[in-house]
């Protein structure tokens, strides 16, 4: 199971990591004349039992009104590879290749579906490790100073613990500029979940430093002459290790589904940015969920990598799953 | 035991006015306010000069906030700018929608969850054991961002249930369209109450009590469902404190995808129209939730574990 988890995640770094590559299209290529266009699907057989290389059949828009498309079985549009850096495309942009389908402009669902796995992991990711830091210093310094910073810092944490992490987000969300460019929205929100994160991770921190405080080695090093900055940084914090890494597959999860919330709502990126919550949003009337399934599919997306993660996790430390709270 | 209580309160009140304080401040402090929102780029400079002094948005952060304390302390929390209502008629109706869902989604994780937990805890193997564990750990993996979306889906798909349009609140519209929101909220919390039991039982299922009652020729299903059961209750109870703030959290995207009318819905248009007072409406009975929630988890604590108020180590969170 822990290798299905793995292995899960692998394909999704490897396909973030290469999406300009693995995406057929740019994200913002929008084909006019196929909006919500269903999933395309390759042949390697023909109606007349011929084989070929890997082909599609071209689709016609039929109804415009009901988004009805017509396929064209008399001609066969051969995929072309690792052309134009791509790994594999349509040869024709009169029938272009889509995987996932397209969404309401046309644009092809799979390669932003694969731009947006950049942003949305990508964004979770810097952010857990932005709330490592956060928090290993916080429960770092807590732990070894005791006292009342101790006091102080974590009953700040328990007080952020107890709120409902996604108004916490939401109301540093809003309390600046509604619409800002995709960098900034980027920087903001890693900001923003590295704080709300930040708490989970300085909890169990403090306690391990305080516990491992107590042990011979760390008396050892503190009579050969090091200093706080170095008996902290040295030898305490490396003892955290293993609860960090645990409470980094819960984090990134939770990340990633704060992002899609907030996007979903519009308070995340911009439109023409990809990611899986801006995706989402395409699709928010109901009406399109059910005709159009295939704009779903950065939900079944999400449920991948997060799976993954909770595979992975699984023999780790399964106690502390209930800290969960995103 | 009392003076736990005391000092648990004593929080309690706390973080309602740390939080309606904050909120306000935050709300205040962002970029724009309602009239440049709700007016538009074409209002010339003295409309809004106008509209600001009308509305008592002129005044400096520090004025507004004492006025709103004092104000507060009246229970009046000010009229939302933008329905031209006091905030006090607009939040009970949303607040109530809201509550409905998480006291719903709470009971059936409960109902569902323990007995699960309970069943997959104290046998090793088996067809139904596999089953939950895979279905719990596949709704572990969907919070209800993703569960609500599915769960759409389904229902615009297959046309048995309704979706979104949540208006009038009367018996039996209600609950059918609380069906997709409630299952949404309640799926994934009946996963990680089926695994803390689970493991929770699997943990006493070892200790000498056990063991010493089985001896004695007590049933086995006696065991487990009175003495094992009552005793693995303790990790349920400890979490339902923080559950109450990841079942706002949920609720929040719930409502946001089923556009069902709740304290969520409401908070993000005051956000986005910078209704301040609205805001700070919003966010005061969202941490009165809040703080009943970790009053009566405090309490259900107490109940199952009669150590709970004497315990050096205050609070319920500490079990990292």
């Amino acid at each position: 199971m822990r290798t299905f988890g793995l292995a899960l995640l692998a394909v999704t770094i490897v396909a973030a990591a290469g999406a300009p590559f693995v995406g057929p299209y740019a994200i913002d290529r929008k084909f006019t004349g196929f909006p919500s266009a269903p999933p395309t699907r390759p042949h390697i057989v023909d109606d007349h039992g011929g084989w070929h290389a890997p082909f599609i059949y071209p689709r016609r828009l039929a109804s415009r009104l009901e988004q009805r498309y017509e396929e064209d079985r008399s001609t066969r549009v051969p995929l072309t590879w690792f052309t134009g850096g791509h790994l594999v495309s349509s040869s024709s942009d009169d029938a272009p290749l889509f995987l996932l389908g397209a969404d309401s402009y046309g644009r092809d669902v799979f390669s932003r579906l694969l731009h947006g796995a950049r942003i949305s992991v990508g964004l979770s990711f810097v952010a857990a490790a932005g709330a490592t830091i956060l928090g290993g210093l916080l429960g770092g310094i807590a732990g070894y100073a005791g006292g009342l910073l101790d006091d102080v810092l974590m009953r700040g944490s328990d007080f952020v613990l107890v709120l409902p992490a996604m108004y916490v987000v939401l109301a540093l969300r809003s309390a600046l500029k509604l619409v800002l460019p995709p960098a900034e929205v980027f920087a903001l929100l890693t900001g923003i979940f590295a704080i709300v994160g930040a708490p989970f991770i300085a909890r169990g921190v403090r306690a391990i430093v305080r516990s491992e405080k107590q042990l011979d080695y760390s008396a050892a090093a503190a009579s050969l002459g090091a200093s706080h900055t170095r008996l902290l940084l040295r030898h305490l914090l490396p003892a955290a290790r293993g609860f960090v890494a645990v409470e980094i597959t819960m984090l990134v999860p939770s990340f990633i589904v704060a992002e899609a919330t907030l996007s979903y709502v519009g308070l995340g990126f911009p439109d023409p940015v990809a990611s899986w919550g801006t995706m989402l949003q395409e699709g928010s009337n109901v009406r399109a969920f059910a005709d159009f399934p295939w704009l779903l599919s950065p939900a079944a997306a999400m449920f991948l990598v997060v799976l993954g993660l909770n595979l992975v996790m699984q023999g780790g430390a399964k106690s502390l799953r209930y800290e969960r709270s995103l | 035991m009392l003076a736990y209580f005391a000092r648990r309160a004593v929080f309690a009140v706390f973080l309602v006015f740390a939080v309606s304080s904050a909120s306000l401040l935050l709300a205040r402090l962002a970029p724009g306010d309602y009239v440049t929102e709700s007016m538009g780029l074409g209002a010339q400079g003295k409309t809004r000069e106008d509209a600001r002094a009308r509305l008592g948005l002129d005044r400096s952060i520090g004025a507004q906030y004492r006025d709103w304390i004092v104000r507060a302390a009246h229970l009046d929390f000010g009229r939302s700018l933008q329905y031209d209502r006091p905030v006090i008629d607009l939040i009970p109706e949303h607040a109530a929608n809201t509550a409905i869902l998480a006291v719903s989604a709470l009971a059936i994780a409960t109902l569902l969850g323990l007995p699960l937990g309970v069943v997959t805890g104290s046998r090793k193997s088996g067809a139904v054991v596999g089953l939950i564990r895979s279905a719990s750990l596949v709704l572990l993996s969907l919070p209800p961002l993703l569960t609500s979306l599915f769960l759409v889906f389904v229902a615009a798909k297959t046309g048995l249930l309704p979706v979104g349009g949540m208006t009038s609140s009367t018996g039996g519209e209600l609950l059918s369209h609380m069906v997709v929101p409630v299952a949404a909220l309640a799926l994934p919390l009946v996963a990680m109450f089926e695994r803390l039991q689970s493991q929770a039982m699997s943990e006493i299922a070892g200790q000498p009590f056990v063991i010493a009652a089985l001896g004695r020729g007590v049933p086995l299903s006696r065991v487990i469902w009175r003495g094992a059961l009552k005793n693995a209750l303790r990790p349920i109870a400890s979490v339902y404190g923080l559950v109450i703030g990841t079942l706002l959290s949920g609720s929040f995207a719930v409502e946001a995808i089923t556009a069902w009318p709740g304290l969520g819905q409401l908070m993000l248009n005051a956000l986005r129209a910078r209704d301040v007072y609205l805001v700070t409406g919003c966010a005061a009975a969202g941490s009165i939730f809040l703080a009943a929630g970790t009053l009566l988890s405090d309490a259900a604590l107490a109940l199952v574990d009669p150590r709970t108020g004497h315990r050096s180590n205050r609070s319920h969170l500490s079990q990292g």
